[in-house]
């Protein structure tokens, strides 16, 4: 017991606020282990374990799927990456009737994030082993569209699920450990597919024939995807009614009783209009506002690549690795900068990306050239999404109350993903009139301008002026106190 | 969803009864897939005979068709030949592994796949007469075309490159053509200027493919943008790509310089096999239909001045057929179990 002794008196406070508690408390753990747990707690590991294993299935596919349709199915490489685009903004919409269905309370009050989650997880889950069943092109898109409206729906409650069980003072680490293990599923993907294609006999090529290889990818790829939805309806506890506001009081729960003041009435069930109506709340406003505007000059990630490729004069063999490059810094950063989050401030940090990607666009543009400047871009861009990935998530959260957050989270990454469309529409274009280097230049000034307003605009606020109907004004101020004490009661809590 | 909470231990043993049962399913797809493959590698009773022997790419005493031999046995996916007269006879095997190959005037280009420990890697072989390894270039990806010269000068190829895993289904293609004299290497033909409809064009979209070589300055290829694809004139000494015609894709210049096969995309045709082949007059730029009503998905290769050479699936990947350059007469197989196919003398 001497190392648990020592641990738990290092964080004697946090037991108390353990949120997932139920289980934890079921099996009484020593209390160190309780003190580790409530600053990750349960729920987020678990739904992080659901994530890695569900995007090893899915990159499985996806590293896979342009082999197969161009060797086993002869397509053609034009107008694959407009059909991905395409669905990926089908997906983003999608996203937001999740999280409005996400918030709806079923019979017993409780709102229904697991469910939501668990259909979109089961539904791309069911996509897989229905690619070994169709054959031509329209049917492979029908489904891959259903796998994408899977990932839609299952975002925002998710993403309301870590917000929702963890304290509102640890949300950034929460959520970098989430989006880390998010993406080591994503590098682990690939890996596993090209080991399944090994076994079975490796990928034949442009003849025509052999599929066995993909076959046995798609195959093992469903198994892998049931075992996410499994750990999902598992491991991840439901929300009952009295964990949340307006249905019951526990003051001891991370989200008490706040909803009294979100634009909803406290007794019936959220409506659509009320997911709009969510922007009259100031701070989640400006967040969206920010996040689109930024959005809007996030060139994207191979856009990136190829100027990577071509203005620091890497070989044409090295391409593939570069996304691999962004994702390990991703993944090894997401938890220290979350936890950075945590103590200067979401919103403060989420603008610091911008202005380490805003670095990468500078050292693109810079003579400089080679294998250090090709590192230190993939590190800034890794650096750049491990700052604003899980650190925005965790930002909204803070701006919405707990009864509405699965639509919240939705608004703000529906609109920050529909704005990155656009920017790869907007790019492609300015690219063809005036060349990837000058596009690229344009498009730095622009990501400053744009900074310097969402500077401008997430600026600290007074608490007072902010809405009495935002019950989380200024979150920054109060994370940057609250690890220290990360006390039993809330501060979400309006007193 | 509001099921009475199980027990901790139930969730645990639940999860590893099923971590036991779809570790099994996902390990039989494998090896049965694994079974699957190894079949290959087994020589199929009535399939042709396939000896180990010297090849030879410098002109033969009779004429010989060099090809990657696709039929089971130790010898599937090596350079092989037969007797051009004698398709269905004997075939040779060099013992070298291609998966693209191309020959003319005593030089190969062979595109190769080196397996990693995880991942495939690529690369193009330059061959002297005797198929020994003269230069190598490492390949960015998947291998589809590959061509040399008349003069046995210039050799060019074509790889798909897979993006990035992010992105997931982002690709293009990248040409390279090499002078296996001075060992002189135009990496990718995009850097080259494109004159499309008489003007200079620039678009990010732009993919080159499918060389085939007029001479040793003058080079067709496709150009695709816009969703669009083109039959291009290229110009090695002067970098450029001028734009000929529309809807071209894999020409292959016949031997006199006069007509170009190629696959073309046929309205109406289904959206998962559009191709069918086709012969366009260069001085008339008249189309001509050819006989063969499937989908090609080739870049075929001229039997003299009269008949193409392509590559249609078949029991053991791909088999070739053989059709009259002008429109006349009716496809018929020539060779099973063979691909990439090149006349030598």
């Amino acid at each position: 017991m001497y190392v648990a002794d020592s641990r738990s008196s290092k964080a004697p406070a946090a037991p108390a606020a353990s949120r997932p508690g139920r289980r934890e408390a079921a099996a009484e753990p020593a209390p160190g282990t309780r003190a580790a747990r409530a600053a990750v707690p349960g729920t987020v590991l678990a739904l992080g374990t659901v994530s890695l294993v569900t995007d090893v299935s899915s990159e499985m596919v996806s590293a896979v799927l342009p082999l197969y349709l161009l060797t086993g199915l002869g397509l053609s490489p034009l107008g694959f990456g407009l059909l991905d685009g395409i669905q990926n903004g089908f997906s983003a919409l999608v996203r937001l009737a999740g999280g409005h269905l996400a918030d709806r309370r079923g019979r017993d009050g409780a709102p229904r994030h697991k469910a939501v989650a668990a259909i979109g997880y089961g539904l791309s889950a069911l996509c897989k082993p229905l690619l070994l069943l169709v054959h031509t092109v329209p049917l492979i898109g029908a489904v891959l569209a259903v796998d994408r409206t899977g990932k839609g729906l299952r975002t925002a409650p998710r993403d309301a699920m870590i917000s929702l069980a963890t304290e509102p003072a640890h949300r950034g680490r929460a959520f970098g450990v989430h989006r880390a293990m998010d993406t080591a599923g994503a590098l682990l993907g690939p890996l596993t597919a090209f080991l399944v294609l090994r076994t079975a006999g490796g990928p034949l090529l442009a003849d025509g024939g052999q599929q066995h290889g993909y076959q046995a990818v798609f195959a093992v790829s469903a198994c892998v995807a049931v075992m996410g939805v499994l750990v999902l309806l598992l491991f991840v506890p439901n929300r009952r009614a009295a964990d949340d506001p307006g249905t019951a009081h526990d003051p001891g729960a991370a989200d008490g009783p706040g909803t009294a003041a979100a634009p909803h009435t406290a007794d019936g069930p959220p409506r659509l209009r009320d997911g709009l109506a969510l922007l009259r709340l100031p701070n989640l406003r400006r967040l969206t506002l920010c996040a689109v505007l930024l959005g809007f000059t996030t060139v994207s990630d191979s856009f990136l690549y190829l100027l990577v490729q071509r203005r620091l004069g890497l070989g044409t063999e090295y391409f593939p690795l570069l996304p691999l490059g962004t994702a390990a810094a991703f993944l090894l950063l997401a938890v220290p900068l979350g936890a950075l989050a945590d103590r200067i401030g979401r919103r403060r940090l989420f603008l610091a990306g911008h202005g380490l990607l805003l670095l990468a666009y500078g050292l693109l543009l810079s003579p400089f050239g080679g294998l250090p400047a090709v590192v230190c871009v993939l590190v800034l861009h890794g650096a750049f999404y491990a700052s604003t990935d899980g650190v925005l998530a965790a930002a909204a959260a803070d701006a919405v109350p707990a009864g509405q957050r699965g639509a919240g989270l939705a608004l703000v990454g529906t609109g920050q993903a529909l704005a990155r469309f656009a920017c790869s529409l907007a790019f492609g274009a300015l690219w063809s009139a005036v060349g990837g280097t000058a596009a690229l230049a344009w498009s730095a000034a622009a990501l400053a301008c744009c900074a310097a307003g969402a500077a401008y605009v997430l600026r600290e606020q007074p608490t007072a002026p902010a809405a009495p109907a935002a019950p989380a004004a200024t979150r920054t101020a109060e994370a940057a106190t609250a690890p220290a004490t990360p006390g039993p009661t809330d501060p979400e809590v309006p007193s | 969803m509001t099921t009475a909470p199980l027990r901790n231990r139930t969730r645990v043993l639940i999860l590893l009864a099923a971590v036991v049962l779809l570790g099994a399913v996902g390990t039989g797809a494998v090896r049965y897939a694994a079974d699957r493959s190894a079949d290959r590698d087994r020589a199929r009773p009535g399939g042709p005979v396939v000896t180990r022997g010297a090849v030879s790419l410098r002109a033969p005493a009779s004429r010989e068709l060099v090809f990657r031999n696709m039929a089971w046995g130790p010898h599937r996916d090596e350079i092989a030949t037969v007797p051009a007269e004698h398709p269905d006879g004997p075939r040779t095997a060099s013992g070298v592994h291609c998966l693209r190959f191309h020959a003319a005037a005593g030089t190969g280009i062979c595109l190769q796949a080196e397996r990693g420990a995880l991942q495939d890697t690529y690369r193009a072989v330059v061959l002297d007469d005797h198929l020994r390894e003269l230069r190598s270039y490492p390949a960015a990806g998947i291998p589809t075309r590959s061509r040399v010269s008349p003069s046995g000068h210039l050799a060019a190829w074509t790889v798909f490159v897979s993006g990035d895993s992010y992105a997931g289904t982002d690709f293009s293609t990248r040409t390279s053509i090499v002078d296996v004299r001075d060992g002189n290497l135009r990496d990718n033909l995009e850097t080259f200027d494109l004159v499309k409809d008489g003007r200079p064009y620039r678009a990010p979209d732009v993919n080159i493919w499918g060389v085939t070589f007029a001479d040793d300055d003058v080079f067709y290829a496709t150009a695709a943008t816009g969703g669009r694809t083109y039959l291009v004139r290229g110009d090695l000494g002067a970098r450029t790509l001028t734009t000929l015609h529309q809807n071209v894709e894999c020409p292959s210049l016949s031997p006199d310089g006069t007509r170009i096969a190629y696959k073309k995309r046929v309205p109406g045709a289904s959206e998962d096999a559009p191709w069918r082949l086709y012969v366009l007059d260069l001085a008339t730029m008249a189309e001509t239909a050819t006989a063969e009503q499937r989908n090609i998905d080739d870049q075929a290769v001229w039997s003299g001045g009269a008949d193409l050479l392509y590559a249609l699936p078949g029991d053991f990947g791909a088999d070739l057929w053989t059709v009259p350059a002008d429109g006349t007469g009716a496809a018929r197989r020539l060779l099973d179990a063979a691909v990439a196919p090149a006349y030598l003398g």
